[in-house]
């Protein structure tokens, strides 16, 4: 890849008569990474960062170190932009969710790059590249079914029409999955947000560098602002704040951490929060994709209103 | 005929012509003076040798002594029902299973008017609603949960569900045997064993049900039913082989349950507590949208979790609606809920009579205006006038919390965008009520109400096929219908 880039500079500064040979190697132009709120990248408010390394510990990347301030700033985004997204219709949302797969698409190289420096084989960048991709398609297929799946035309004995249909829980705060940092995080968000929910999730803590630059695929794939909040931190500073926020309707963790778990299911009962525990999931294969992960954050409504029952009823055929 | 201040003619109702007394009659139950613990398929006296009293709220006196469960014996319950669940319910095939739960729901009906008459003289609630309300749907919610049981991979598709073991079960006084068929039947249906814990004002008709259960041939230990008071609760939410909690009760006990189980693999569903919306819309058939309001909040003596217990009216039609709501209230018979022309039967406990009492204070001290019905009330039970209150601010606790009573808070507004903006602006999210004769408007509201049950142009109806639950604080999971089943499997 940055071979590449160094030829294509060679040649334009031959053709411009600048330079007659290539003698000088280009210097890198290295990417600041940020956090992604409300459609925007701000550094975290709190002006701290960690480093993140290699499992040789070399240095990848100086990374925000997000606070509990950027954490609430993110749940203001996530329900604000919570009436939109839920209020799209399902199709539309497919459309965006097939939008962010094209984008991802594109990106390929970079994304199998980051996961190199992260320490994956080529041959695992590739293969889970290739799973994230599918993955969004697949829920992107799934935006405007899972309600005929899960939704129902109920039988009541009364004269009434009665159905119930799944509706989006709200905003929800999720710890991804520390290792496939990739897969695990897209596999976190595509059933959050087909289901129409927006979320605030926080990149796994010790390879983030995927999550950042999924955010700029967000952002150039018609998702709007404040649908999706990425954080990059440490789960340990952040995840109790995911389970008391009050404005939080539901909290995600995928860890095998007990006593997170049981943390995060004490004060989520603060505000009768939906927990959901995602522990040894294996997102590379296909049992980390099902509609059932968007029934998961979806609430059940039933309507009811009378049938006009003139004169006792009976088939009018 | 007089008139009212804005010119409509009043109704009067004070016509000489009282309503005869018509009593539902007693001698047709059977009741013991004492009631033990049911574990195991029997009836087994409590290890403490406690006992508590049930009485009647209508007229304060003692029905039976009930004995109370401590830790030991929701052990020994939690035992049976682990015991009967590996040995028997779990391998049992769903057909089988099916024949059970259909015998049961059959059973019930065969007693439905002992069942009905316990009812209301053990909560209050009138003897209309129990034989028209509770005791039929208690029935159904049986037989339809019993043809679930041998369909169950129908109803998941791509999955294969499995029961999850044994369930505790804790239910509110408002509406008792219905509650326990709401707990159990699906808890069968779906392969586990249940111990259940009744409400310790009104433990008869779930005691009357272990009798039936006893009767029913069901393998000894599937279902248990031990009694007590919140601490019994608390000893089986706290056992250790306990799978699954289902709760329906107070948003406040609700978040101590969620909290206690924090850390263990019980999984949970809890039906809370809730501060409905009912909104009329100045298109409403208002003479219909005014008996919803009635249904919705003074059903059951406002002993509803889903009670149309906010009402918010469009300002074009507050007036007319004032004056037919109160018109309507004044009509309402408040008094012995075995009379069959009870309207409004006893407050269920003196404890929530007095909570009550202290919101209808607040209401008052808050600055918003009560209007109650003139209706006389009897000198012994505990009993409260249909009220309202109009002047009620966004902010004021009769328009933010759960009263549990015939207390309904009035207020207005302008546009569709106003109402749905008030009518959400709550920690709960269980119920909703639209009125208008507008297709497109209703679905606009219903689909905007953030709440799990939305009756438009109707209230308070309930069906074993529909789900029912909340959002937000509200509690999760559902019951009732196909959804209900979720609660009871791993899928």
């Amino acid at each position: 890849m940055g071979k590449t880039i160094e030829k294509k500079s060679t040649l334009a500064i031959s053709e411009n008569g600048l330079e007659k040979t290539a003698s000088k190697k280009r210097l890198e132009v290295l990417k600041t990474y940020k956090i992604y709120i409300g459609g925007q990248f701000p550094r975290t408010e709190s002006g701290r960062y960690y480093v993140a390394t290699n499992n040789r510990g070399e240095q990848l990347a100086n990374v925000c170190l997000s606070s509990r301030k950027d954490f609430r700033d993110a749940v203001v985004a996530a329900r604000n932009a919570f009436k939109g997204w839920s209020a799209r219709a399902a199709f539309n949302r497919g459309q965006i969710l097939y939008r962010i797969a094209e984008m991802l698409e594109g990106r390929k190289a970079q994304f199998i790059e980051e996961l190199i420096k992260q320490d994956s084989s080529k041959a695992q960048a590739q293969k889970e590249v290739s799973v994230c991709i599918d993955r969004l398609i697949h829920y992107a297929g799934w935006c405007d079914k899972y309600q005929q799946i899960f939704g129902t035309v109920n039988p009541v004995a009364s004269s009434h029409f009665n159905f119930s249909v799944p509706e989006p829980t709200g905003v929800v705060a999720g710890v991804a999955a520390q290792e496939n940092s990739l897969v695990g995080l897209i596999s976190t968000i595509a059933p959050i947000i087909s289901g129409g929910n927006t979320c605030v999730i926080l990149a796994s803590e010790t390879k983030p560098l995927c999550a950042v630059s999924f955010a700029e695929v967000l952002n150039s794939s018609d998702v709007p602002g404040g649908v999706v909040n990425i954080l990059t931190g440490k789960p340990s500073e952040l995840f109790s704040q995911f389970a008391s926020h009050m404005d939080v309707n539901a909290v995600v963790y995928c860890g095998d951490d007990a006593l997170i778990q049981k943390e995060i299911q004490q004060k989520a009962a603060g505000n009768v929060k939906r927990v959901l525990i995602y522990e040894n999931v294996s997102w590379l294969n296909e049992k980390g994709q099902s509609p059932y992960y968007i029934l998961d954050l979806q609430e059940i409504k039933t309507t009811w209103h009378p049938i006009e029952n003139i004169g006792g009823g009976g088939g009018g055929y | 005929m007089s008139s009212n201040s804005n010119g409509a003619p009043k109704l009067k109702f004070n016509t000489g012509w009282d309503y005869a007394a018509a009593p539902e009659s007693k001698s047709h139950i059977k009741l013991k003076d004492r009631y033990d613990l049911f574990i195991n398929g029997k009836f087994a006296k409590p290890s403490s040798g406690k006992y508590f009293e049930t009485i009647n709220p209508a007229t304060e006196e003692k029905i039976a002594d009930i004995a109370e469960a401590n830790a030991a014996d929701a052990d020994k319950a939690v035992k049976a029902a682990r015991n009967a669940y590996e040995r028997i319910w779990k391998k049992m095939p769903g057909a089988e299973r099916a024949k059970y739960i259909f015998r049961i729901s059959r059973m019930i009906q065969e007693r439905a008017r002992e069942l009905a008459v316990i009812e209301s003289i053990d909560g209050g609630k009138t003897i209309r609603e129990s034989r028209d309300i509770d005791v039929p749907l208690a029935a159904n919610h049986f037989f339809y949960y019993a043809g679930w049981a041998d369909k169950l991979s129908y109803a998941f598709p791509g999955r294969v569900p499995s029961s999850l073991g044994v369930a505790g079960q804790i239910i509110p006084w408002n509406f008792p045997l219905l509650m326990a068929a709401w707990k159990i039947a699906p808890a069968l249906a779906s392969g586990n064993t249940v111990v259940l814990k009744p409400a310790e004002t009104t433990p008869l008709t779930a005691l009357k049900l272990a009798e039936i259960i006893q009767e029913s041939g069901l393998p000894d230990g599937v279902v248990n039913i031990i009694t007590g008071f919140g601490q019994t609760g608390a000893d089986l939410v706290n056992h250790p082989d306990i799978d699954k909690i289902a709760f329906t009760g107070s948003t406040e006990v609700g978040k101590i349950i969620q909290k206690a189980i924090a850390g263990s693999n019980k999984k949970i569903t809890l039906e809370l507590g809730g501060k409905a919306a009912n909104i009329i819309f100045d298109d409403a058939p208002l003479d219909q949208a005014v008996e919803g309001v009635i249904n919705g909040i003074y059903f059951n003596q406002g002993h509803v979790c889903c009670a149309g217990s906010r009402l918010f009216v469009q300002e074009s039609v507050y007036d007319i609606i004032l004056r037919k709501l109160k018109d309507r209230m004044e009509t309402l018979i408040v008094g012995d809920p075995l009379d069959k022309n009870t309207d409004i039967g006893a407050i269920n406990s003196k404890t929530q009579l007095e909570t009550i009492n202290k919101y209808i204070s607040i209401g008052k001290k808050e600055g918003a205006e009560m209007y109650q019905s003139s209706c006389p009330i009897p000198g012994k039970g505990f009993f409260c006038r249909p009220t309202l209150f109009t002047n009620v601010a966004q902010s004021n606790r009769i328009a933010q919390e759960e009263i549990f009573g015939p207390v309904l808070a009035i207020q207005t507004f302008r546009t569709d965008e106003e109402a749905i903006e008030k009518a959400n602006n709550t920690p709960y999210g269980l119920s909703a009520g639209v009125w208008t004769d507008k297709g497109s408007k209703i679905f606009n509201l219903t689909t905007k109400m953030r709440a799990g049950v939305v009756w438009a142009n109707t209230y308070n109806k309930f069906d074993p096929t529909s789900p029912f639950g909340g959002y937000k604080e509200s509690g999760f999971g559902r019951e009732g219908g196909l959804h209900g089943l979720s609660a009871y499997l791993k899928v």
